[in-house]
């Protein structure tokens, strides 16, 4: 169907404007995709909390309470945008956009099966890192922009903390790199295709990488353990206590679009992408690849939901303490390990 | 730790407040902090959002009125403020309550005590960060509530208590019911413990945070857990009893490195211990009336009395002098909550604002007890 | 760490009053309508007999447990319950001014720390001001409050609760 709008696209227009129109229709769709997805991650982080807590969970607006985060959108989309006197206006007003549009970015180059994949390049996971570190950009501005010293602090906050853990997510992400010999994501499934799944390739290395980043990418998205940022019992809100109505639900959602775009790096280096666990329906043609790159998203972040019902939240110098003491060095000595593990030709 | 690090940047000490409207202070307490970065230079609280002017109001009514008053001060505690008042009122009038009468305070200032701390490990977990313990907390008091709902006929306020005795008798289901939740609770309270203190961050959150060492606490008039976690033998239960705890076996419930992670053990403990004598006692409720017929208006003898009570939040002092006349010349009640609160800010200098959070819910506030 | 391992002795109130009144002759003691052995002390003697009751080694009143602010009639005064951790004795400390208008006295928070706040609230309740208190202001009631309401000639209008 993709071929023949394709085709179509090219036989009315010139070339130029052909290609232009189709990146425009892509893009619609994707944003269409992912806000409703995003509402659906804030539904299950809602079921999930509810079943962690011994709760019933949103149940009243539609089957199963399905619709409650779509009431909850349109409530947020009609809602009065209030802000305080003495914001900086045009940086107030930049933050929500910067937070979700680099979020949304990063989906571009998701392969989310072998034949949907937006954007291919060759540096899919240095793509990916830069992208998603960037969003940090409008929590600082949101919370410089307030004027609220609860905000700042939780800007603030959110600064160190993701300027700290990018680097564990990068080398744990490094380390896999080693393995797979290219940062494009299609070849990095590619190669798993017929060594299996890198982490059982990798062996020991590649487990202790995915822990880091595990605990990395929870802080990048600033989740509890990690959510200093908002942390609710000692700023309030953290760095959105300003915002209300639809600019607050960018943040909310870029959150949750964070989470997804972390679990989807982690299934696609670790845990094979769309492949099928040892190619059980590879022989299926009808199946749907991307159902498996779903499922294995929706356990990682079942995964990164469970830390975040159960554990409680660090300390801002415990967080700086994990990563500069504990995780840095481990990742460093990590790499080590998996090129000689690479080297001596271990791998499985 | 200090910074070390010698730099050009000019930096500045600022001022934030914390409440009256926010989710860590437990109510509507206003904490005045002066911070540098992260690190609280000073904590001022501001007192008196919800003072009602109990004292004043008791100088109004009658002793009978004045037992309804005190559930509203420390709401989490309301059985045994009820009792204070009560017991300060047979004292002077030479009253001598029924065996019966005893032991049912007890049992249910017990519960009431398990009920407090419950809350308390929901709140405390919530406050570190830890969402889902809160509900665990409520799912296990909400079994206590209804326990008193069915005796009493009110869940929080339970205004059971009378001068002379008790309001009515026990619900007959009352000691099924609270053997089967003392069952229940056995096996919940280990499972709290591993949720929490099993866990490395609330270790690393709880353990040498906010160490009050025991000359301070006993000059900064701290009781209950708050002293106890730091070694000070201060249960009024043990030192003066009241009601039927001279007739139980029970420990003081004493840590001794005084930081938030020895109250949180104090509590764990306490809960433990309150369900040891709680079963001490179900079994053993004495027949007989449930109350002492008084006069319709009570009027004291002229003198000063004084009771105290352990609550779950420490000592709860009940302050009379009377004229001779239906209502006292000066009531006062000695709060545990104001006495506790005045350690804050030793504990809380120098510290994170993560801390202070830590701190405040360990010391287990309860503003309108505070402000009264 | 436990503090209470010393030999535990507990005084009758006659013992105590042997030792209270050997170091003043203005102190009045009463044991009459009440439990606790109670000493009166002059305004200007308050401190010092404070501190020598916490000091005092066979004494050692070191838990400050109630303060309480009261009102007379003809005088303002400030009751102190003081206990002992060591000995769990006990004594009560009443001192009283008949100025109404600007009642001063010494403050004992120096001695005990819980004073602080518990002064604070006698302070707003019945405007007795505490010398050498860190921080006297009003505690409960707003900073603007007119009036002391716990004095018994206290009168508002509007928000009278005792008519």
């Amino acid at each position: 169907m993709i071929e023949t709008i394709h085709n179509w696209l090219y036989s009315i227009m010139p070339e130029g404007a052909a290609s232009i129109t189709e990146m425009v229709l892509i893009a619609t769709a994707y944003l269409a995709l992912f806000a409703i997805a995003g509402l659906y991650l804030v539904y299950l982080e809602r079921k999930v909390a509810a079943w962690f807590q011994l709760r019933l969970g949103p149940n009243r607006v539609g089957p199963f309470g399905m619709f409650q985060t779509m009431a909850d959108a349109l409530k947020l989309v009609s809602k009065e945008l209030t802000s305080n006197d003495r914001i900086d206006k045009l940086l107030y007003n930049l933050a929500p956009y910067f937070v979700i549009v680099t979020a949304l970015i990063a989906l571009a180059v998701l392969p989310f099966s072998e034949q949907l994949q937006a954007f291919d390049i060759n540096i899919g996971v240095f793509f990916l890192l830069a992208v998603s570190s960037m969003g940090v950009i409008g929590i600082l501005l949101g919370g410089w922009a307030s004027n609220n010293k609860y905000a700042l602090i939780g800007a603030m906050r959110s600064g160190i903390q993701t300027i700290s853990y990018e680097l564990s997510v990068g080398l744990s992400l490094l380390t896999m790199v080693l393995l797979t010999g290219s940062l494009q994501l299609s070849e990095i499934i590619e190669v798993q295709r017929t060594g299996g799944w890198l982490i059982l390739q990798g062996h020991i290395p590649a487990v202790i990488a995915f822990m880091i980043f595990m605990i990395a990418g929870t802080a990048e998205t600033n989740r509890a353990p990690f959510d200093l940022v908002e942390a609710e019992s000692e700023l309030g809100a953290g760095f959105h206590t300003e915002y209300s109505g639809m600019k607050f639900a960018y943040f909310f959602l870029a959150e949750f679009i964070n989470m997804f775009i972390i679990a989807s790096i982690a299934v696609v280096v670790f845990f094979g992408g769309w492949l099928s666990p040892f190619g059980i329906t590879d022989d299926i043609t009808w199946f749907p690849q991307m159902l498996w790159f779903l499922i294995k998203v929706l356990g990682i972040i079942f995964l990164m939901m469970w830390f975040r019902w159960t554990f409680p939240r660090l300390r801002v110098d415990q967080l700086l303490t994990l990563e500069w003491k504990y995780l840095l060095p481990i990742n460093l000595v990590n790499i080590v390990i998996m090129a000689i593990v690479i080297w001596l030709n271990l791998t499985l | 730790m200090e910074p070390t690090v010698k730099s050009n940047i000019k930096t500045e000490e600022y001022f934030i407040n914390m409440g009256p409207q926010h989710p860590a202070t437990h109510g509507v307490l206003r904490m005045m902090l002066t911070i540098d970065g992260e690190i609280i230079k000073n904590v001022e609280p501001d007192l008196g959002y919800i003072h009602r002017s109990i004292e004043k109001m008791c100088e109004r009514d009658s002793y009978q009125q004045i037992v309804h008053l005190t559930d509203r001060m420390d709401y989490l505690s309301s059985h045994i403020n009820n009792e204070a008042v009560c017991l300060v009122v047979e004292k002077a009038l030479e009253i001598d309550v029924p065996e019966r009468v005893k032991v049912i305070r007890t049992i249910i200032g017990e519960l009431t005590r398990i009920a407090s701390h419950c809350l308390w490990w929901g709140v405390m977990g919530m406050d570190v960060g830890a969402l889902t313990t809160y509900f665990y907390a409520f799912r296990d008091r909400e079994l206590i509530n209804d326990i008193f709902e069915e005796t009493c006929g009110a869940r929080l306020t339970m205004n059971y208590n009378i001068p002379g005795g008790l309001m009515f008798d026990i619900h007959p289901n009352f000691v099924k019911r609270t053997k089967e939740f003392i069952a229940h609770f056995k096996t919940k309270i280990p499972e709290y413990d591993r949720l929490l203190k099993g866990n490395v961050i609330f270790q690393k959150r709880t353990k040498g945070i906010g160490v009050l060492s025991p000359e301070d606490a006993i000059s900064f008039g701290a009781s209950g857990p708050v002293a106890r976690g730091s070694g000070v033998n201060c249960d009024i239960r043990k030192i003066h009893p009241y009601s039927a705890y001279d007739l139980v076996k029970f420990e003081e419930a004493l840590q001794t490195d005084g930081d938030c992670l020895a109250r949180y053990k104090v509590r764990i403990q306490e809960m433990w211990q309150s369900l040891s004598i709680i079963e001490q006692l179900i079994d053993n409720i004495p027949e007989g009336d449930t109350k002492v017929a008084t006069k319709a208006v009570i009027k004291l003898p002229k003198g000063e009395y004084y009771q105290r009570v352990e609550t779950a939040r420490g000592e709860l002092g009940c302050y009379v002098n009377s004229t001779g006349t239906k209502n006292p010349y000066r009531f006062k009640f000695r709060s545990p909550g104001l006495s506790n609160l005045g350690v804050i800010n030793s504990l809380a200098t120098g510290s994170k604002i993560g801390d202070l959070v830590a701190i405040m819910a360990t010391i287990d506030i309860v503003v309108p007890d505070i402000d009264r | 760490m436990v503090l209470m391992k010393v030999k535990s002795k507990k005084m009758t109130n006659e013992e105590i009053q042997h030792i209270v009144s050997s170091w003043s002759d203005t102190l009045t003691f009463s044991e009459e309508d009440s439990e606790f052995l109670n000493v009166e002390v002059p305004v200007d003697e308050l401190h010092k007999i404070c501190s020598q009751l916490k000091s005092n080694s066979d004494l050692k009143f070191d838990y400050l447990f109630c303060v309480t602010g009261i009102d007379w009639g003809e005088d303002l005064g400030v009751i102190y319950h003081l206990e002992s951790t060591t000995f769990r004795h006990a004594i009560v400390v009443k001192v009283k001014t008949s100025d109404r208008e600007n009642p001063t006295m010494d403050s004992v928070s120096d001695i005990w720390y819980t004073a602080e706040l518990h002064e604070m609230e006698v302070y707003d309740f019945f405007g007795i001001k505490f010398n050498n208190h860190p921080n006297l202001k009003r505690l409960f009631l707003p900073l603007e409050w007119q009036g002391w309401p716990l004095r018994k000639d206290y009168v508002d209008e509007e928000n009278m609760i005792i008519k």
